[in-house]
């Protein structure tokens, strides 16, 4: 079945959220998410891409309702997250777009067993299970991550588990709660090179055979490429690019992204080193118009500084945002 | 004279812990020559980090080193008293950390930091302080205006290439990096990574560089030492190494990177976990988690053996030797 005869199963209308920052009377504003509309399937991987202090994460918070938005709406199978309000249906929305943190060794209460932690959760987000069935799907979860035996595991404490093994208990977690999205925050960046793999080839059998969708954030797009069907690329709070993952990669439109896909290590890659861009962190504090990769951009134009660009179609489902390699129809370069 | 430049012999380190000591780095043996680059790469815990301190004797209990030789330059320098370290620290070899934000001093502008580090190792002209600043951080790529700029006031990239600046200021002959760029972005990595090696070339000094991302220095090192739960298991020059990988556990390494390019392939990575440094198994200690194992993998602690181009800790290379 194509994944995009499909309603959306998550969807954000030019979602924005900006930050206070400075003293009592500043008026500073960091735009950390500026504009932004990402659509997100069932059955489908979505992933983030873009590097520190480019937005991703307060994305994933704002779809966890950490965050408030300053603007605009995420609508969860069709009805707007605005509504949203009781301890009740923060709950039951939290049971189903669950959110995997990035670091395994600190989000894990280390007085406490992994029964427990499962058990808790699962009191909280699914309150009609009786404790027999909340044990049963405890099992179920850890062996859906292929942590076995299930029923030893869930005796120990996170200190007797490796970190892979405390992230797979990360996504049991999520898994237990039958979600429909789960948030996924760089769930490999603080893992052993080894152990990677292992957890990006379960969010592809978990979405492959439970149907269910991740939001999967990182700053690797090699690892994003491996397991996204789509791929958004972040710079700067605005979505730079966004298609299908083979199309981005093979076929990159907007320079960051080329200048981001050449910097990837890559033994495999060919061997051109070019040092002229120094990766300098963009303004994100009141940054006015105009393109934010302008200052950094091998071919910026004059509109860049004055027009922020808009993201275009290149071809059906992929577009980007840049005034000169997608120009938008009726504005003249 | 020798081309050796550093002659690593035989180095054991331990932690001490309340139970049994945990070896952290167990007879590592290499040599370096004059402007080489050389690569350790391994995962966490495997010894890596902690045998650049032993070679920059700057271990501090708990680890020890417990036997060996660091023959740098023709010198032991295991058992150099302080006064000695501190005279050919900076001037003959330098050492960049991961975390240079933790490495420089918070409330001192980066030129006085630069003069402080001169002025120990008796240059006390400020007019040749101030030269040599300017000229260093030219050499890096930053405008010399920041040497009145505190760390704070930089980007994470340019405190690195500070730190870098300040590690070639009396041009010592190696220089020793501690994943310098894995708090950096991976633009602001390749650029960096691309600087050393242009300035390695220009300068001539040595460099080990220890990193976890194999993929990190696939370009930029002459030979490469992959590292397992405190062993060197494959050393051997960086092409043929990533070409042709010869110890199962660089082969699962390396198909644990997913690529850019090319088609699309489903990687395995490698199963199980590093092992606890005070419980080895017996023999050969990547045994566990070995798609490879043979019965005597448990009976034989393996040698270093040439294996093509590399040498290899692996049975599998043993009747060659």
């Amino acid at each position: 079945m194509d994944r995009n005869d499909h309603a959306p199963l998550l969807q954000t209308v030019g979602l924005t959220r900006h930050f206070r920052i400075g003293g009592l009377f500043s008026s500073a504003k960091l735009h950390a998410v500026d504009d932004l509309s990402l659509t997100i399937r069932p059955r489908e991987i979505v992933a983030v891409v873009g590097e520190s202090g480019s937005g991703k994460s307060t994305i994933a918070r704002l779809l966890a309702k950490v965050y408030e938005p300053t603007d605009g709406d995420i609508l969860f199978r069709g009805r707007s997250l605005h509504e949203v309000k009781s301890r009740r249906d923060l709950l039951a929305y939290r049971g189903e777009v669950p959110m995997v943190l990035q670091d395994p060794f600190a989000s894990l209460n280390p007085v406490h067993t992994i029964g427990y932690t499962l058990d808790r959760g699962l009191a909280l987000h699914q309150p009609k299970l009786t404790a027999a069935e909340r044990e049963v799907e405890a099992i179920r979860a850890l062996e859906a991550v292929g942590l076995s035996p299930a029923r030893q595991v869930l005796a120990k404490y996170p200190h007797e588990m490796s970190g892979g093994q405390r992230q797979r208990i990360g996504f049991a977690q999520a898994l237990s709660y039958k979600p429909k999205l789960v948030l996924a925050d760089e769930p490999v960046s603080m893992l052993d090179v080894s152990i990677r793999i292992g957890v990006l080839n379960l969010m592809a059998k978990l979405c492959a055979e439970e149907g269910i969708s991740f939001l999967y954030i990182t700053h690797d797009i090699a690892s994003a490429r491996y397991v996204a069907h789509r791929i958004v690329v972040m710079y700067a709070g605005r979505v730079a690019e966004t298609g299908p993952a083979e199309q981005v990669l093979h076929h990159p439109v907007h320079p960051y992204t080329r200048l981001l896909l050449s910097a990837v290590p890559d033994p495999k890659a060919p061997i051109t080193i070019t040092a002229a861009d120094t990766g300098e962190p963009p303004r994100v504090v009141n940054p006015g118009p105009g393109c934010r990769f302008r200052q950094r951009c091998p071919l910026a134009i004059d509109i860049c500084a004055r027009v922020t660009p808009d993201l275009a179609d290149t071809v059906p489902g992929h577009a980007a945002a840049c005034h000169v390699t997608a120009p938008q129809a009726g504005l003249a370069a | 004279m020798s081309d050796t430049i550093l002659d690593v012999r035989d180095i054991v380190v331990e932690y001490t812990t309340s139970r049994e000591p945990a070896r952290a780095v167990d007879h590592v043996s290499f040599t370096l020559d004059r402007g080489e680059f050389l690569g350790i790469v391994g995962e966490s815990g495997c010894g890596k980090s902690t045998m650049l301190f032993a070679i920059a004797q700057l271990l501090t209990p708990p680890a020890q080193l417990v036997s060996g030789e660091v023959i740098f330059k023709g010198r032991n320098m295991v058992g150099l008293r302080g006064g000695e370290l501190r005279s050919i620290r900076w001037r003959d070899y330098s050492v960049v950390m991961q975390s240079a934000m933790n490495a420089l001093n918070p409330v001192k502008t980066v030129g006085a930091q630069f003069e402080d580090t001169m002025r120990a190792h008796g240059q006390g002209k400020t007019a040749g302080i101030r030269a040599r600043s300017r000229e260093v951080m030219a050499l890096v790529g930053i405008d010399a205006i920041h040497l009145k700029s505190y760390p704070h006031q930089l980007s994470g990239g340019m405190r690195q290439r500070v730190m870098i600046a300040m590690a070639l200021l009396l041009s010592p002959d190696l220089v020793v990096m501690d994943e310098p760029t894995s708090a950096l972005d991976v633009v602001a990595q390749r650029s960096l990574m691309v600087q050393i090696k242009d300035l390695q070339k220009k300068l001539g000094f040595a460099v080990i560089f220890v990193t976890h991302d194999m993929s990190l220095v696939g370009h930029f090192s002459d030979r490469l030492a992959v590292m397992y739960a405190g062993k060197i298991v494959e050393i051997g020059p960086t092409r043929p190494l990533f070409a042709a990988p010869q110890h199962p556990y660089t082969r699962g390494l390396l198909e644990s990177f997913p690529s850019v390019y090319g088609p699309k392939v489903q990687l395995k990575g490698i199963p199980g976990s590093p092992p606890d440094l005070t419980d080895l198994p017996s023999g050969c200690r990547f045994r566990p988690r070995c798609g490879q194992v043979m019965p005597r993998c448990a009976e034989i602690e393996p040698d270093l053996y040439p294996s093509g181009d590399t040498r290899s800790r692996c049975l599998l290379f043993e009747e060659r030797a």
